[in-house]
């Protein structure tokens, strides 16, 4: 069963500007998201920068309050409760982030930032926090002796895993991964997704993993949502991606992509034509104006996400869906 | 892909540079020392901290003086003379002109209160006998050359105004105008998205071709170096560990770490079972606290752990060409768990 259902989500953020300071545009950041995420699942999601990836994210476990939409987690509709009807949810959906360094509080040391979440949602009785704590800094492999440290005195990768501590200290079931490795060297990148896996078998986690990097997401991941510009292109299974994509946009991705072969040197695939401003989206297909499939109707309005087979969604006029 | 022997144009010999701390003397790079043939494209690769960008910057003596220095035996021979030494004026003439340089992050590097035309003007006027309008035709051809559409328009904007790929391509155009020896990237498209990136690789091995400029190509991206360079040097901790063809570094790597490295990318299609990846346990040591031995021994599945923490091993030319810094390096074509 879902854990996670997603329907026809939508987030935008108005542009304040003028004398008045009214709102005079929107950038359109999710137009219409719908997907769902089975309980022990990886879900990835891939595109690149402003595509709407981390809003999503965000807007999922209502960091962000979306303009509009579903969001279902467990049986539960998310994107209409308050502030206090919210908080048992946001006990068992958390967040990691890129860049820990600016999500840590510089001036607590690691048991306290670890141990603050712990407290406030009563996680543990408070005379065992401690002891809590310490096991956590062990299992995510740092130092015994890390929690009377600050955050400045770890590097990148050791303070990758004090955010994912900090994460699993609530006993989530749902975690968001926000690019958890894209600031990281290749071999400390290695270390941290063993890391996630371990964590995610051990704990039953189910994961919604949001990177740039689709050979990071091809390992990672059970399925990829492609996203651009706000829309989901195209969804499929990780182990199918080089033989299933179909979409022109998730076709130029993967042909993007170094391949780690010097014999296999591709003339990497270039996209012609510019990216479209998210502040005033063309109507149809935002990706038309880079597309070599390009057709009229792809102008006129946004090809529907179709289904084409097993676990596979493609929202593309030029491809043929076989099953409805 | 082999390069011809001659059209050797830079050697860079020794290069140790050190830099002057609050904590005493750190030695970011040590006894650094290959050569860029003509044409070429060379990779140096390795994390962060490796000492990479302060080879490439030693090379374009963009340090600051009273912060870093280098070491006496260091020798960086270009065009009969060695940059090392040459005075602050006539290093002007070099730089930007027969050596130049482009940057990770383009919008640092340009210049925002100035437009593109500008800015290329600059490097026009600096190196060339050129008069006005002869540097205005040029600016444009050079715009043209880089495939920036609109050339017209786009050199009277700001670097603001311009996309992360455009002000790259801008940057090239640069860099590229007094028609150098040698290109220096550090980290071009590091900060660009995947699809930039692929434009921007493709239209440097096209403009490498056209102006055989050599191309030294910093990077910690090892699926870029397969696509495009031609040689490879590997760097860890401010040390060069191997450097071979880029066949020889993906297909037969020496060196425990440039394997390790290797091994610790998500593969396109080969994930295992489990989804677990090699990793290489541990970190990078502390410059300030070197160890006595070879640099990578703690992180080493192959240390001997008596040899290898008694004594550093030593660059070693092996079959010729190529050359590895390690006492037991993984013999040829022998599968080997690193």
């Amino acid at each position: 069963m879902a854990i996670l259902q997603v329907q026809d989500l939508v987030k935008h953020f108005p542009v304040h500007g003028g004398f008045l300071g009214r709102v005079i545009s929107k950038v359109h950041a999710v137009n219409g998201v719908s997907f769902f995420i089975e309980a022990g699942e990886i879900l990835g999601v891939v595109g690149e920068s402003g595509c709407g990836k981390s809003t999503l994210g965000k807007s999922v476990i209502r960091l962000l309050k979306p303009t509009s939409g579903s969001i279902l987690y467990q049986g539960q509709e998310l994107s209409t409760l308050d502030h206090q009807a919210m908080m048992p949810y946001r006990k068992k959906m958390q967040i990691v982030f890129q860049d820990p360094y600016s999500s840590l509080n510089p001036r607590m040391t690691v048991h306290a930032a670890i141990a603050e979440g712990v407290r406030f949602h009563g996680v543990v009785p408070d005379t065992e926090i401690d002891d809590y704590v310490q096991r956590l800094i062990v299992k995510v492999g740092l130092q015994a002796d890390a929690g009377n440290k600050f955050p400045h005195e770890f590097s990148g990768g050791q303070r990758q895993r004090i955010g994912i501590a900090r994460a699993l200290a609530l006993k989530p079931d749902f975690i968001v991964a926000d690019e958890p490795v894209s600031a990281l060297d290749v071999s400390i990148q290695a270390q941290i997704l063993n890391l996630l896996m371990e964590l995610k078998e051990e704990f039953n986690l189910t994961i919604l993993f949001i990177s740039h990097d689709l050979k990071v997401i091809e390992h990672f991941c059970d399925r990829v949502l492609v996203m651009y510009l706000g829309y989901v292109v195209e969804e499929l299974p990780c182990h199918r991606l080089h033989e299933a994509a179909l979409h022109p946009y998730t076709r130029a991705l993967l042909g993007a992509n170094p391949v780690n072969d010097p014999d296999d040197r591709r003339p990497l695939a270039v996209l012609e034509g510019s990216v479209p401003s998210p502040f005033d989206l063309p109507p149809g297909c935002p990706f038309a104006s880079r597309c070599s499939e390009r057709r009229d109707e792809c102008t006129i309005r946004m090809p529907p996400l179709l289904s084409r087979g097993k676990q596979h969604r493609i929202a593309c006029y030029a491809i043929d869906p076989i099953t409805r | 892909m082999q390069k011809p022997q001659e059209g050797l144009i830079l050697e860079v010999r020794n290069l140790t540079t050190s830099f002057k701390t609050d904590d005493g003397i750190v030695t970011a790079i040590d006894d650094v020392s290959f050569d860029v043939y003509a044409g070429e494209t060379l990779g140096i690769v390795g994390e962060s901290g490796c000492g990479k960008t302060v080879t490439s910057k030693s090379i374009m003596r963009l340090l600051p003086a009273h912060l870093s220095f280098l070491g006496a035996k260091s020798q960086i021979l270009f065009g009969g003379l060695d940059l090392a030494r040459i005075s602050e004026s006539k290093m002007r003439k070099i730089r930007g002109n027969r050596i130049a340089m482009i940057f990770q992050e383009p919008m640092t590097a340009l210049n925002p209160v100035f437009t593109v035309g500008w800015q290329l003007d600059e490097a026009l006027k600096y190196h060339t006998d050129l008069g006005r309008k002869a540097r205005r035709k040029r600016s444009m051809e050079m715009l043209r050359l880089v495939e920036i559409p609109n050339a017209e328009q786009r050199v009277n904007e700001y670097p603001h105004q311009l996309s992360g790929g455009m002000r790259q391509r801008v940057m090239i155009a640069i860099a590229l105008c007094c028609e150098p020896d040698i290109l220096i990237a550090d980290e071009p498209t590091t900060a660009l998205d995947v699809t930039i990136q692929a434009q921007i690789l493709r239209l440097m091995e096209g403009l490498k071709e056209k102006l055989s400029t050599a191309i030294l190509l910093i990077t910690h991206d090892l699926g870029v170096v397969a696509q495009v360079c031609d040689r490879v040097m590997v760097m860890y901790a401010g040390r060069v560990i191997e450097s071979a063809s880029v066949r020889e570094i993906f297909h037969d790597p020496r060196h425990p770490y440039t394997k390790a490295l290797l091994g610790s990318i998500p593969k396109s299609g080969g994930r295992s079972e489990d989804r677990r990846l090699p990793t290489i346990e541990g970190v990078v040591p502390n410059l300030r606290n070197l160890p006595a031995g070879c640099r990578f021994e703690k992180r080493c599945s192959l240390s001997d752990k008596e040899v290898c923490q008694r004594e550093e091993p030593p660059l070693v030319t092996i079959d010729g060409r190529r050359s590895v810094r390690c006492h037991y390096p993984i013999q040829p074509h022998q599968p080997e768990e690193a």
